[in-house]
């Protein structure tokens, strides 16, 4: 059977299951469809948050960007998986006892205030919706690769397949689609990297073949990684480039981030009790942990053997580079769709790959005889197509496009349903018709859920310029309003109305304020951005990816400090702070 | 329940809290970014300390400490019989 043959199968075989998984799960009344009637199990749960939490960002682009950042590309790992430490000791248990629907529906009852909610409501969407058209252009990407259909016709294809199964299955639907997703994800993205580990390594595991020796040469793959990028003008691949102060503070806004985004936290609020949110944020890190631990593997794995194939012989020696001629198949593959590019620029009709841009190794470059870097490689195809690159079966890279496509379309379902319940339950309902039935109110979701469908689809179909900037501004918008909001709730009695609403409405603007100022997001028209993005001109060496803490540090102190101003909340609010704090109702 | 109870129930959840994230700190941040040239000198197998915390350790760890905090919330909770039934 052919690849394109082969991968319509896969693709569609899941594509059914999906669907089917649905319409057994289709919710019935607004329990259903907002919380899957608090009645997942924590194991169920934390497979789903898992494939929720991991979208085609993690999947397809996280370990070629750790392929080319090396030691700097564990602000991801770490920053995307130690959020999930800071939701189970601060958030889940009690959000899951307050047992509502909605996140901004806690801000509101916690601060008895409507602005509260609509401020929470604005950071909800804008976080969701930025997301979400990166998942779109994820599916588009998938399905004109591997199927060669055209990207538009790819993207409604997953639209509609989301479609049907957000807006019948609602909160119940997602979850166990999300399981199989989950499933389908994981097998495919460790699968291709146990492969390439024994290949290079004769180690099974990847996170041990990571740190094992070259077969047969008796040294490390790290360290000869390490040798081998040196010697073409790149950085050590051990060690980083970015200030120690940028790390942590990129970092701690990715984990604070995490923690503060409404389509993971809301998972939590479907679980029967408080002890299983607490377990199932376990559960859904060790799903999580599986591809985070493996993704740096396959990206060192995936670096050696690109350099390896480019330049198989010595440094410097003219046949230590690879001949155009016999370059291999997944080059010209990948070459149709523009994602990687070669040029001759020194006619010598071999490929070199190595740091142009690094002037102390100018010389030596010249003197080899290079006059440029050749090669240009898109880090987002590095797990694509390192099944062919490793020479693995068609079905495993049938397998590969189908865990890309699940883990988009899971990520954009979890998303898109956080925004129709922001819509119809807190504003609709919440705001604008108290009075509305819960039939029409569940009618109203799943319109809302349809319409965010049609804003997505367009979203990821033409990204404006923006798309690529926000989703560092998603999360340090995340870091800066909702957490700080959330967190002080808990444990902070006597946080109120004033408080919360000036902290959240500081982090917004300074976080957004700053993003604006330095990368341009909407005010391009004025002018922006004003300043120039480097390190000299950064508020304590901190870049626009990590001000989100900065943006966190204010939202607390201003919080703390209006609120000890103004007058108490009212006893009752008293009251419920510590009714969430104790699992059993009293 | 009483006020003193209650209260009691809370200090000992938030000594528990700080006590996981001091490790959730000294995971990551410590020996992952502010310690990691340090680290680094050490190796082991074919690891970099410091590296591989950046990249391995602190995830395991995460991961062990949050089934840690489940399991000791579990047992406070039935310590001041708050727990579910």
């Amino acid at each position: 059977m052919s690849l394109q043959a082969l991968t319509y199968l896969v693709v569609g075989t899941s594509f059914a299951l999906y669907i089917g998984i649905a319409i057994w799960s289709r919710a019935h009344n607004t329990g259903d469809f907002y919380i899957a009637g608090k009645s997942v199990s924590p194991l169920a749960n934390g497979m789903a948050t898992a494939a929720d939490w991991m979208s085609a960002a993690s999947f397809i682009s996280m370990a070629g960007l750790i392929a080319f950042l090396g030691y700097d590309g564990s602000v991801y790992l770490m920053g995307w998986t130690g959020g999930y430490v800071l939701l189970a000791l601060f958030l889940a248990p009690y959000l899951r006892k307050f047992g509502k629907f909605t996140v901004p529906e806690f801000i509101a009852e916690r601060y008895y205030s409507k602005t509260a909610r609509i401020v929470a409501v604005i950071c909800l969407i804008f976080i969701s919706f930025t997301y979400v058209a990166g998942q779109m252009r994820g599916v588009g990407i998938v399905f004109s690769r591997f199927l060669e259909v055209d990207v538009t016709l790819g993207l409604a294809i997953g639209m509609g397949v989301v479609f049907v199964y957000a807006v019948l299955g609602g909160m119940k639907g997602i979850t166990y689609t999300q399981v199989a997703q989950y499933c389908v994800l994981i097998f495919a993205y460790t699968v291709p990297a146990i492969f390439i580990a024994i290949q290079i390594t004769g180690n099974a595991i990847p996170q041990l073949a990571f740190g094992s020796d070259v077969s047969g040469s008796g040294v490390g793959l790290l360290d000869k990684l390490d040798d081998i990028v040196t010697s073409l003008g790149f950085n050590q691949y051990t060690s980083g480039t970015k200030s120690t102060i940028d790390v942590f503070c990129i970092t701690l806004a990715l984990m604070v981030g995490t923690a503060g985004l409404p389509h993971v936290i809301v998972r939590f609020f479907t679980v029967p009790k408080v002890r299983d949110a607490r377990i199932s944020a376990g559960y859904a890190l060790l799903f999580i942990a599986i591809l985070y631990t493996t993704a740096p593997a396959v990206g060192a794995m995936a670096r050696y053997n690109l350099v390896n194939t480019i330049q198989p012989g010595e440094v410097g020696v003219i046949d230590g580079n690879l001949e155009y001629e016999r370059r291999p198949e997944w080059i010209n593959t990948w070459q149709q769709t523009k994602l990687v590019r070669f040029e001759d620029k020194n006619n010598d009709g071999r490929i070199q790959y190595y740091n142009d841009s690094n002037s102390a190794f100018a010389e030596t470059a010249a003197s080899y005889g290079w006059r440029g870097n050749e090669l240009t490689v898109d880090r987002d195809i590095m797990v694509l197509a390192n099944p062919e690159i490793a020479g693995l079966p068609n079905w495993v890279i049938a397998l590969v496009a189908a865990g890309g496509i699940a883990a988009a379309l899971s990520t954009a379902a979890g998303l898109l349903l956080v925004i129709s319940a922001a819509v119809s339950h807190d504003l609709i309902k919440g705001i604008f018709v108290p009075g509305i039935s819960e039939k029409k109110e569940l009618l109203a979701g799943r319109i809302a859920a349809a319409f965010a469908i049609l804003v997505a689809g367009y979203l990821g179909f033409d990204p404006p310029g923006w798309v690529a900037q926000v989703v560092a501004f998603a999360f340090g918008l995340a870091a800066a309003s909702l957490f700080p909001a959330i967190l002080l709730g808990i444990f902070f009695k006597r946080a109120n109305k004033q408080g919360a609403i000036a902290g959240m409405l500081t982090g917004l603007l300074f976080t957004y304020g700053y993003i604006e100022y330095f990368k341009g997001l909407f005010l391009k028209w004025a002018g922006s951005p004003w300043g120039e993005n480097v390190a000299e001109n950064w508020l304590f060496g901190i870049s626009p990816e990590g001000i989100g803490v900065v943006g966190m540090v204010l939202n607390f102190v201003v919080a703390i400090v209006v609120s000890y101003l103004t007058a108490p909340p009212p006893q009752r609010i008293q009251h419920l702070v510590d009714h969430i704090r104790v699992p059993r109702a009293v | 329940m009483t006020p003193e109870n209650r209260a009691a129930y809370w200090r000992a959840n938030l000594r528990l809290v700080a006590s996981c994230l001091i490790i959730w700190f000294i995971c990551s941040f410590g020996l992952g970014i502010l310690l990691v040239e340090q680290l680094n000198q050490i190796r082991v197998g074919g690891f970099k300390l410091g590296f591989w915390f950046a990249q391995q350790g602190s995830i395991y760890v995460f991961v062990a400490l949050i089934f840690f905090y489940a399991w000791r919330m579990n047992h406070l909770d039935q310590k001041f019989d708050v727990h579910e039934e």
